[in-house]
């Protein structure tokens, strides 16, 4: 006893598709103690976007994850709305949340593939990635993309979603409703799976409150936040739909969460795609000529949990300040909980069931003075400061409600 | 002597297995990716795989640990599976009887591949190869005693035949041993146990991808990695082919070819059915699975053949 083996899980490694290092630090099979680093992916985007005008900001956030690649365009423009103080036409609000949904769905599809790489059922991957397919292509039909849509502006959306459109959109909703039913099925009566999945990683309620964890994660212990309900934004509560939550906190009530979650997304396109109809074509997006000096906060609901962005504007035409925290921040952090203590085999699928970004989440703070170039502040001060700015953040947004 | 160095290198030694085993290989991945919505790989693709790996692909030793050790690992996986295919094949084809107490060697030589990748990835001296090492030395431990017993089962129900030869030809004379319940036990026991001797979901986990990624297998690269590519060729070959001798009566002449290149097929297919229908279990879990409820079906089946069902 007492000689450790390390475990390397990274930098380049199958479980993760980023590079990032964790160091499971094992005794035989169980893992005594978990160690990370991240930093490969340090791109300074918070930086960059000080240099971009608001409308190019939007493409540089949506580069910020490649798969809720909304979510960050969906925050930064409620961030950048707040400081504007407009309201967006309701065609580009319903807009906004059928693109939002969309991505839901392909992104829980595909952690629900990946989830069965990890486990070994590689079936299971194939079929799940399978059925992303046609929501890819609706995203194709609909903004001309793929991926990074580049839907989002201030005031609306680029792009109207034309009613000829929609029987398309609803036909395509009832075949994946059919899809996510077999899939649902295959994952939830599976035996196997309930052997490998139930009771790792759990996740209690103080845990998820400890470590402020967001999204399904949070929701699979049994903690109802969602940024959607919570904070109502866009189309959300103009539509119909309830907070997926389960109980037990383990991978197996993540995926469950997921699985769940994507037949209340299905349900919400239906119901905007229906309210896109009976309002009129074309009146998608305002115009707006400056944004005046103020801050302002936007959350957003990704895929993965809660989006955060803040930016100050000192009234000229790009951000003086971009703050981005991507729900993995928060999550990554849980690990320390649901790995230690569990063997090898459990602590990688606990590791992936949060559905972890770390190139989202990767962010670097330095403070220099502008007169002689040294660099001032450290961490602990840094901390201090964001402290002291949360508590009058809160205070403010408690004064609102 | 020139007789059995043909037996060994050429038919249906090495030469023979290996071209077969590429071929079931390529029909086991074939049925994966149709399973999977996938194309799947042309029909020459296991042997391109062999190929590259034996003369494009450089070998890379490991700095520290036992270069020696690590590189005679897959010679003896190769060389065991070749033998012990050797002792099936020659009485499943009607070549040569083989010799009496055979069955215990096919059995001990079937192992053979097993332990060299458990001394090859301990000797590489890697942390990750380790873990998978100590993955497979537990599964081992696991499944070899329901192999054992289901050899033994054979055993009982041929009347005390301790040869493979004598166990096809008691099943030729009345009727193959799976066309009764304890040989369904027993099948499906069997099958279970080839599962985890080739290493296939859901006992794979001595090379687990996403949490060990390769585990045993990690630190082989180019010729020592073919040679353990093509051991599991030669497994995916042979391990069929003996439970087709032990529980359904081998081969008979003329159209009986045709009969076995069925059965095995089919065995094949269930393999990849199984692999491609569940998840990996953890080792625990496998080791209870075979300790348990395996052990428990053989010797359900062992009961039944004393009542003569």
């Amino acid at each position: 006893m007492g000689r450790k083996t390390l475990i390397p899980i990274g930098p380049y490694h199958p479980l993760q598709e980023e590079p990032e290092l964790f160091k499971l630090y094992c005794d035989g099979e169980i893992v005594t103690d978990i160690k990370w680093e991240t930093g490969y992916n340090h791109r300074g985007i918070e930086k960059l976007s000080e240099s971009k005008t608001y409308d190019q900001v939007f493409f540089l956030v949506e580069r910020i994850c490649g798969i809720c690649s909304t979510s960050h365009p969906f925050a930064f423009a409620n961030a950048v709305e707040e400081i504007a103080g407009v309201e967006i036409p309701d065609r580009a609000k319903y807009i906004r949340t059928v693109i939002g949904e969309l991505e839901r769905i392909h992104s829980h599809l595909l952690w629900v593939g990946l989830a069965g790489h990890f486990l070994g059922y590689n079936t299971v991957f194939m079929w799940a990635w399978k059925y992303r397919e046609p929501v890819l292509d609706l995203f194709e039909m609909i903004t001309g993309n793929r991926n990074s849509y580049a839907m989002f502006k201030v005031g609306g959306v680029r792009r109207d979603i034309e009613n000829h459109k929609i029987p398309a959109i609803r036909k395509e909703m009832s075949v994946i409703r059919k899809k996510i039913d077999l899939l649902t099925g295959a994952v939830m009566d599976d035996p196997v799976i309930h052997a490998r999945t139930k009771g790792v990683g759990v996740l209690t309620k103080q845990d998820i409150i400890d470590y402020a964890a967001v999204g399904p994660t949070a929701r699979a212990s049994g903690i109802a936040t969602d940024i959607r309900k919570d904070d109502p934004y866009a189309a959300y509560p103009l539509v119909n739909w309830k907070v997926i939550t389960a109980q037990e906190g383990d991978v197996f009530a993540k995926a469950e969460v997921r699985l769940l979650e994507m037949y209340e997304s299905v349900s919400i396109i239906e119901q905007c795609i229906d309210a896109l109809e009976k309002l009129k074509e074309g009146d998608v997006s305002l115009k707006i000529n400056e944004i005046p000096a103020g801050i302002g906060m936007g959350r957003a609901e990704a895929p993965r949990g809660e989006v955060f962005h803040f930016v100050v504007s000192d009234g000229s035409n790009s951000p003086a300040r971009h703050k981005i925290r991507a729900p993995s921040y928060t999550n990554i952090a849980t690990f320390r909980k649901s790995c230690i203590g569990q063997t090898i085999a459990d602590a990688t699928l606990s590791l992936a069931a949060v559905d972890p970004c770390y190139c989202c989440t990767e962010r670097m703070a330095a403070v220099y003075d502008n007169s002689t170039g040294e660099r001032i502040l450290n961490a602990g001060e840094l901390i201090k400061l964001s402290l002291e700015r949360t508590k009058e953040i809160r205070k403010s947004v408690a004064g609102h409600e | 002597m020139a007789v059995s160095l043909f037996y060994f290198f050429v038919y249906p030694g090495l030469l023979f297995m290996a071209v077969t085993g590429g071929l079931l290989s390529w029909y086991d991945r074939k049925i994966t990716a149709r399973v999977q919505f996938r194309k799947g790989p042309p029909l020459l693709q296991p042997f391109w795989d062999f190929l590259k790996l034996m003369l494009v692909k450089e070998t890379i030793l490991p700095r520290q640990g036992s270069r020696f050790v690590f590189l005679l690992a897959p010679v003896l996986a190769l060389f065991g599976a070749t033998m012990a295919g050797l002792f099936i094949l020659l009485p499943l084809f009607n070549i040569e009887t083989g010799f009496k107490g055979d069955i215990i060697v096919i059995f001990y030589l079937l192992t053979l591949p097993s332990f060299s990748y458990i001394i090859g990835s301990l000797a590489s001296g890697n942390p990750i190869a380790a873990v998978g090492a100590s993955r497979e030395m537990k599964l081992i431990i696991s499944y070899e005693l329901t192999f054992l017993l289901v050899v033994a089962a054979v055993i009982m129900k041929s009347g005390q035949e301790f040869d493979l030869n004598s166990i096809i030809a008691v099943q030729q004379a009345d009727k193959p041993f799976i066309g009764s319940i304890s040989g369904v036990l027993l099948f499906i026991a069997g099958l279970f146990c080839i599962q985890a001797k080739l290493g296939l979901v859901p006992f794979d986990m001595s090379e687990a991808e996403a949490e060990l990624a390769s585990g045993i297998y990690i630190e082989y690269s180019g010729p020592p990695y073919a040679m353990i590519r093509l051991a599991k060729y030669i497994m995916l070959f042979i391990l069929p082919a003996f439970i087709v001798a032990l529980l359904m009566n081998g081969m008979t002449g003329g159209i009986g070819v045709l009969w076995l290149i069925l059965k095995i097929l089919a065995l094949v297919l269930l393999v990849t059915l199984i692999r491609n229908t569940n998840p990996r279990l953890k080792i625990k879990q496998a080791s209870s699975f075979f300790l348990i409820w395996m052990n428990l079906l053989v010797i359900i089946a062992i009961v039944l053949n004393a009542f003569g069902l």
